[in-house]
């Protein structure tokens, strides 16, 4: 390679590469212990909600930078709110339900007040953050409320019995596991083979055959290598299902749909997206209103996975979204992020806050390398973009 | 003969593709007024800025020499520490801050750490007396007028000591009355013995004011008159602000049929967003046949853009009243969105701030005005929008590797293309574009023009607002001369010249 194809290189796959290194780096100092099946499967289960906060977030900031303060307490409103019906012995598809329309209707009213009567979101998320701990303290009276229903906790991973049954009953090792990340891999391959091919036939570019191929081979294998970890613990959390279903989602939304296109457009230049005949108003409501059904949604996995509900459960949440979007290379002015973007981030601050607890390193210096990791991203992010001009 | 205050020599200043100031001279005598004049980018606020220091020394040519010794400014400061002091077209000042702390901004009184207020607004008051102001200078600076604001600023610099002050378009934001009130200050000044370059539009103003007009056209000084020696006249200013000569730029387009009135503008007048009893268009009528290009002249802040903006879905301004008609239809466009729908498309003059997103490739750009036709059910098919992008860039004949090229890295007539293909990918069949040929070089605008031949040929409308008269006269059919928010005259492409422009506009501001 050349340098400069080597520079770009770097650039472009910048915070896989510190992934990797992180990994390494904690590899050494736990003795490996970090790989082991136990803490990769808690790696997921205990980020689940920085996955599924980042990527709500991500549209969020999509739109110009615009963060959401209010998720951490909406996390915890709306599992107060299901923990407290689920109690009362409502049926719990109806609490389900009432979260998450809770959730919306919160992001409808705080996308009101961003959208239509342009408080900066800063502000108005800010108000919501106090309203609705307060909230969450209201109705919890200020105590834990544990939550009891086994397939509520079941079906949304929480607890100690959080896995995919193995429908092979392998001893030891999970069979459904190991075949769910071969049958990822098949299909991942198919469907770039498949676009590959049908670019080729209409003529339009396509990129490098061996870095595809290369690329692939790496993903592939590290699908395999996580699918062999868990499956020789004791398979596929659950929480990890509902973690794939939002990335999945939310992947394809951006990408491919309208109304993705219009995030994209608006954080990019708000002025020439409204003269293009686009509602942006509704853009920024819409960004917010899926900020608060995920918000709920997080809330549902947070109360399974503690099996309760406290008045201080998703305190710092919406900083570790907010974290992972920039740390996987979303623009602080909009426009510019990916789901696979906040993948990457929300990956490295969960390994980073692993390996650190592994080694058994204070929680508050924890909280030190957590801020100069994503001051050292961002500022990365910012230098590399002045370079190339 | 007075001392020569000010020389610039042989002053050369590029920016990447463009020449914008081409060996440049301009000598300027202690306690005189000195003019500079000429179209809109003709580079007299590039000059005033090398004078400034804003264009340090190293990034042009030439020599300035100040008071008998050649100046190397690195800064602002620097100028201003000579006593060369230069006051923007778009106000400088602070809102919320008062006059006092606004006049001393940069430059405070007393200690570093310890700003003295009673010497502050002590001084400012004895300044704003000077520049005839009684306000105290404990005013926050959004509660005084536009023109009181004007005057605020020539109190600061003062405040700065300056002995050459540099007004650019002083009174393009001021009405009559606050327009004379600053001219007599000037010629006020000039008795005490400073030293003045304005930079105007308004020749009237500049007749009156001047004692020497410097003209600049293109990037060069054309000649400097001396009122005390030769006569000078408005329409002897225009001569040599206009006369270069049009030779072939513009492509001829034959046999096209201009047909129906395809659009029709009646009585619409638009009021200021922010300031709803300022009309910004004031009883503007206008049509537009098939098959035509009308041209719309007027200089900048004439209301052209807001007439087109409010047109196009009340895009701006506020209590917007009078009819529109396309294709004889009496329309009412609320949004865009309707406006877009019914054939009719806006192209920003400001194709980067208004037009593109500059992060995004061009297939993206090219589609945004126009989602829906590529996207059925709200999902984006990849492959039309390919293929669509690709249709423009071999129609336009954009240079870029592909289209999946940010539209950021591209030249700015390639950005242009994007955008205009943009508008054309939404099916208009009445455009209008605004400033069409701005900031591009000659031979992009030449293909922009084939362009908009061929968008008349097929039929469709197009309305070009421009500042470059020539492009106007050459392009245009017919041509509306805008001022001051009002459809000032209209000439066919036979009656019109650059001159009987000009003097439209000179005309039709003294009435006012």
């Amino acid at each position: 390679m050349e340098k400069a194809n080597v520079s770009a290189f770097l650039r472009k796959y910048t915070m896989i590469i510190a992934l990797v290194l992180v990994v390494v780096f904690f590899s050494i100092t736990t003795e490996g212990k970090i790989l082991f099946p136990q803490n990769i499967n808690n790696l997921i289960s205990q980020n689940a909600y920085v996955f599924v906060l980042g990527t709500g977030m991500l549209l969020c900031i999509l739109t110009g930078g615009n963060i959401d303060l209010s998720v951490g307490s909406v996390v915890c409103f709306a599992g107060a709110v299901g923990a407290m019906m689920m109690d009362k012995n409502v049926n719990v598809l109806a609490a389900i339900l009432a979260m998450l329309v809770i959730g919306i209707l919160i992001g409808m009213w705080q996308g009101f007040w961003i959208a239509y009567m342009k408080v900066p979101p800063f502000i108005a998320t800010l108000a919501g953050m106090y309203a609705f701990r307060g909230f969450s303290n209201v109705v919890l009276q200020g105590m834990t409320v544990s939550v009891k229903s086994e397939t509520f906790i079941k079906v949304f991973g929480g607890g100690a019995d959080c896995y995919v049954p193995d429908f092979f009953g392998g001893e030891g090792f999970n069979m459904t596991c190991m075949l769910a990340g071969c049958i990822a891999v098949v299909i991942l391959v198919a469907v770039q083979l498949k676009n590959r091919i049908n670019n080729k036939s209409r003529g339009y570019e396509t990129a490098p055959l061996g870095g595809t191929v290369a690329k692939l081979v790496i993903i592939s294998a590290v699908i395999l290598w996580v699918a062999y970890k868990l499956a020789s613990h004791k398979g596929i959390p659950t929480s990890l299902i509902w973690i794939l279903l939002v990335l999945l989602v939310y992947g394809y939304l951006t990408t491919k749909t309208r109304i993705g296109r219009y995030l994209y457009a608006v954080g990019g230049n708000e002025k020439a997206t409204r003269l293009s005949g686009i509602n942006t108003k509704k853009v920024y409501f819409i960004a917010y209103v899926n900020m608060g059904f995920l918000a709920a949604l997080a809330g549902i996995l947070t109360i399974a996975r503690l099996t309760s509900s406290q008045p201080t459960y998703g305190q710092g949440y919406e900083m570790d979204a907010i974290g992972a979007c920039f740390i996987g290379g979303a623009s602080a002015y909009g426009g510019v992020g990916s789901v696979a973007g906040v993948v990457i981030g929300a990956t490295l601050m969960g390994v980073i806050n692993q390996g650190m607890s592994i080694m058994g390193m204070d929680v508050n210096y924890q909280k030190v390398v957590k801020g100069l990791v994503l001051l050292i991203a961002v500022a990365f992010d910012v230098l590399s973009k002045r370079e190339k001009k | 003969m007075a001392k020569v205050l000010l020389e610039m020599k042989n002053i050369t200043k590029t920016f990447p593709g463009v020449k914008a100031l081409d060996n440049v001279n301009l000598k300027v005598e202690e306690g005189e007024i000195h003019a500079l004049v000429g179209e809109n980018g003709a580079g007299k606020s590039t000059l005033m800025n090398v004078l400034s220091g804003i264009y340090p020394y190293g990034t042009y040519e030439g020599d300035i020499v100040y008071n008998g010794e050649v100046c190397k400014f690195g800064k602002i400061k620097d100028s201003e520490e000579k006593g060369i002091v230069i006051i923007h077209q778009e106000l400088a000042l602070i809102p919320y801050m008062t006059i006092g702390e606004n006049m001393f901004l940069g430059n405070e009184r007393g200690k570093s750490a310890a700003i003295d207020w009673n010497e502050t607004y002590g001084e400012a008051d004895e300044y704003l007396k000077m520049v005839g102001l009684s306000e105290s200078s404990r005013v926050l600076v959004k509660d005084i007028g536009t023109g009181k604001q004007q005057l605020v600023e020539i109190a600061k610099a003062m405040a700065k000591h300056a002995k050459l002050l540099i007004l650019d378009e002083p009174t393009s934001s001021l009405n009559e009355k606050d327009s004379q009130a600053l001219l007599d200050l000037m010629l006020k000044f000039k008795k005490e013995g400073m030293t003045s370059i304005i930079i105007s539009h308004k020749l009237n103003e500049v007749a009156y004011v001047a004692d020497k007009i410097t003209v600049i056209r293109d990037g060069s000084t054309i000649e400097t008159m001396d009122k005390h020696t030769t006569e000078i006249s408005e329409d002897r200013i225009i001569k040599g602000m206009v006369g270069r000569e049009i030779t072939d730029r513009f492509p001829k387009r034959h046999n096209v049929k201009i047909g129906d009135v395809n659009m029709e503008v009646k009585n619409w007048t638009v009021h200021h967003p922010l300031y709803p009893e300022r009309k910004v268009c004031d009883n503007v009528s206008i049509k537009v046949r098939k098959g035509e290009v009308v041209g719309i002249s007027g200089l900048m802040g004439a209301g052209r853009t807001e007439l087109a903006m409010s047109i196009f879905g009340q895009s701006y301004g506020t209590n917007i009243s009078g009819q529109l008609y396309l294709d004889g239809k009496e329309v009412h466009l609320k949004t865009i969105k309707q406006a877009i729908k019914n054939k009719l498309a806006y192209v920003t003059e400001d194709r980067k701030g208004n037009g593109l997103v500059l992060t995004n490739p061009i297939r993206i750009n090219t589609t945004l005005a126009n989602l829906d036709s590529i996207s059925p059910r709200m999902i984006i098919d990849k492959d039309k929008e390919y293929q669509v992008a690709e249709e423009y860039r071999g129609k336009l004949k954009t240079k870029c590797p592909s289209v999946e090229q940010n539209v950021g890295n591209l030249s700015g007539g390639n950005q242009q293309k994007v955008l205009l293909a943009k508008w054309m990918f939404a099916d208009p069949n009445v455009l209008i574009l605004d400033e069409p040929t701005r900031g591009i070089d000659v031979g992009a605008k030449y293909e922009i023009y084939c362009i908009i031949n061929e968008l008349v040929a097929a039929g469709k409308s197009v309305v070009m607002i421009s500042s470059e008269l020539p492009e106007v006269l050459g392009m245009s059919d017919r041509i509306y001369v805008m001022n001051e928010g009002r459809i000032a005259g209209e000439l066919s492409a036979e009656e019109a010249s650059q001159e009987r422009i000009m003097s439209i506009i000179v005309s039709s501001g003294k009435g006012a």
